[in-house]
């Protein structure tokens, strides 16, 4: 289950950015949550019937990148020259997490460009009654239960072991630190920037996908995200959390396949 | 050799399973749990009067700090307790170690503040720009770890402009834009207060002190044994820099304890030792370690080095049941005992650090007014003058001390030289 890297010059200022894709049919990005970039079942499945495009999220190997990009604002217009550097003109858009908000600030900023969207455990609203949880200034097991689920379970584990070679060590446990770095440029202190005076220009269809138990963002936020589009549904996932396709995607890749078919 | 009394304001009364009860003693320690405001005002009064006795008993400079939501550390306004000190007629330096500048919104507040204290002391400022520690500004300021840098060099440049370009001027920085900058008043000390830089041992806050000839004082509370590799590698960048080896170019903090004998010094503060270190170093990783706060190449140097750096490393084990020996001999984090045992390591300490600023930490969280003023009459009557002289026999010069502290001024190699003339 491995995807090829194609490296894509996006801006002047910016590391390349190594877009992971896979696949044969209608152009599909694919915009990764809090954990960084990867390439999972969901999107190996997926891969199945479209050409996946998973880009890394911007400063995501050098957070001193986002010196070129102050707001949500400039991380829209990245994602524009992304897609213009991958030679894509119209998307289907999926996006978890906090790539879940990016996601929304694009189909609202650019409709023409956006077919249809898929929103999962999406960042970037705020509600005083049920506010999103912190993922920063928490101890490890803590974020690990917020973003994935029991920090004991063998697929929790697994899925953030780290490399025995010591090298490949600090490799990885760098690669992790500048990617939550560059993602937190945008999110801390609060995880809200106006998103939701831009969600009414949202044109594509929508599928909300939200796990019935998130913990980060309580599954409230669905209906809030759903009522906002113009034309979106949500899927809930029962017994699932912030990262409903994960460990098993199954469930989750079955409704947005069907969604996007 | 100048000693600074530097007093942390810490609250004085936390409960003894504090540790095991909360998470951090910064951040969240539920401040209506814990913070009892009837307590505080004694505290502060408390306070003042320590640095004001500070400034009676001839310390060279009075030192205070800023920290947010922190039990060793409540002062969240140090300029607030600086102007109280400058009011008062004297000759010893105010060190403010200083302003988190990446908190200040705009932060021509602080060239205005400064200044102010700067007036009304008579030119008796330090200006301290500290970075500051990421719990205060990423988690209880809110600033996003990749801004902190970056609006902390922003302003800088915006305060010493302000500082020393007759004004009104504009002023277009990305997260401050001010059409007149034109602070009433500059300061009294021209061009500006001498500027100290203060940190947990940065390699990029180092790398500013030498471009900026700035003075840079390590803050830790790990003693002077534990900061040795720190402080020789920035040593190192002094000489890369090219700069001089002028001992008051860099600065340390040291916990110090002083009794009538070793004995008497055991007996009357190794529980407060205990109670600081148990309930100040009482800060998890997650809040000291937030990615982004530090560069890329500083955190792969840190963990090629496989080891956690810098103020909050534990070096005690569990400091409820450390014994004296283990804090004043085996890690060296305190000094403590008779004032000749003091006054012997803290020369060899200053001397093995290269250091000409001493912040001394005499008040140590828990001790009450009475007991702290002990300590610190000990301290002043026989402990400093036996360090006073240190570094004037091989005629260096501070040159980062204010203009309007006049207070055992060494005497200048000229005036030595003009003395031994015919």
């Amino acid at each position: 289950m491995t995807a090829s890297v194609h490296t894509i010059d996006v801006a002047a200022g910016f590391q390349p950015n190594p877009v992971l894709v896979k696949g044969e049919g209608p152009p599909l990005v694919y915009l990764h949550g809090l954990l960084g970039q990867e390439w999972d079942g969901l999107l190996d499945g997926l891969s199945a019937t479209r050409r996946v495009h998973a880009p890394a999220h911007a400063g995501a190997d050098e957070p001193d990148d986002l010196r070129g990009i102050s707001g949500m604002h400039d991380l829209i217009l990245y994602y524009d020259d992304v897609l213009d550097a991958l030679g894509l003109d119209r998307i289907d858009l999926v996006g978890h997490s906090f790539g879940g908000m990016v996601a929304a600030e694009i189909a609202a900023a650019r409709p023409d460009r956006v077919r249809r969207l898929v929103l999962i455990d999406a960042l970037g609203l705020w509600r005083d009654d049920a506010p999103v949880a912190d993922y920063l200034l928490v101890p490890s097991d803590k974020q690990a239960a917020l973003l994935l689920g029991d920090p004991n379970s063998d697929a929790v584990r697994a899925r953030l072991a780290l490399p025995d070679d010591p090298e490949q060590r600090i490799t990885q446990t760098l690669r992790r630190t500048t990617s939550m770095a560059s993602i937190t440029h945008f999110l801390w202190p609060i995880p809200e920037r106006g998103l939701s005076q831009r969600l009414r220009r949202i044109k594509a269809p929508t599928l909300v996908v939200w796990g019935a138990e998130d913990r980060l963002v309580p599954s409230v936020y669905a209906r809030d995200f759903a009522g906002a589009i113009a034309s979106a549904r949500i899927e809930m996932i029962a017994g699932a959390g912030h990262t409903p396709h994960f460990p098993d995607c199954r469930t989750v890749l079955d409704k947005v396949a069907a969604f996007l078919a | 050799m100048k000693t600074i009394f530097f007093h942390m304001q810490g609250y004085r009364d936390l409960p003894d399973d504090f540790s095991s009860r909360y998470e951090s003693i910064w951040i969240t320690p539920p401040n209506s749990e814990l913070c009892d405001p009837a307590k505080v005002s004694q505290y502060m009064r408390w306070n003042v009067e320590e640095l004001e006795l500070a400034d009676e008993l001839g310390f060279d400079g009075l030192g205070v700090n800023e920290h947010h939501q922190n039990g060793y550390g409540f002062c969240n306004s140090p300029n607030l307790v600086a102007s109280i000190l400058a009011r008062h007629p004297s000759d010893a330096a105010i060190v403010v170690l200083g302003n988190t500048l990446p908190l200040y919104n705009p932060p021509i507040r602080v060239a205005e503040e400064f200044a102010m204290i700067d007036c009304l002391s008579g030119g008796r400022l330090v200006a301290g720009f500290p970075v500051g520690s990421p719990p205060d500004s990423i988690g209880n300021y809110g600033v996003p770890p990749t801004q902190i840098r970056p609006r902390y060099y922003e302003a800088h440049d915006l305060i010493m402009q302000a500082w020393t370009r007759p004004g009104p001027f504009p002023f277009n920085g990305e997260f401050t834009k001010l059409r007149y900058v034109n602070p009433w008043p500059q300061p009294l000390q021209k061009p500006h207060p001498p500027v100290w830089l203060a940190g947990g041992g940065s390699v990029e806050t180092w790398k500013f002190a030498t471009d900026n000839d700035y003075t840079y004082s390590y803050l830790s509370f790990n003693g002077h044994q534990s900061a040795k590799g720190m402080m020789d590698s920035y040593w190192d960048q002094i000489e890369k820099a090219g700069l001089d080896d002028n001992p008051y170019r860099a600065g340390f903090a040291q916990l110090v304890v002083v009794g009538a004998t070793d004995t008497e010094a055991e007996k009357l503060y190794l529980k407060h030792i205990r109670n600081f270190y148990a309930k100040a170093l009482h800060v998890p990783m997650h809040q000291a370690a937030v990615p982004g706060f530090m560069t890329k190449k500083s955190v792969e140097l840190a963990l090629r080095q496989g080891a956690a750096r810098g103020a909050y490393k534990n070096l005690i084990g569990d400091p409820r049941t450390a014994s004296w020996k283990d804090f004043t001999e085996t890690t060296r984090m305190v000094i403590g005992g008779s004032p000749a045992t003091v006054a012997e390591q803290l020369e060899a300490a200053i001397r093995n650090l290269r250091i000409g600023h001493l912040m001394v930490v005499l008040q140590i969280q828990s001790m009450d007014r009475e007991l702290t003023e002990y300590s610190m009459r000990l301290f002043a009557d026989d402990v400093l003058p036996k360090i006073r002289g240190i570094w004037d026999r091989e005629g260096y010069q501070d040159h980062w001390w204010p203009q309007g502290a006049t207070r055992h001024r060494a005497p200048t190699k000229t005036t030595a030289t003009a003395e031994m003339a015919p």
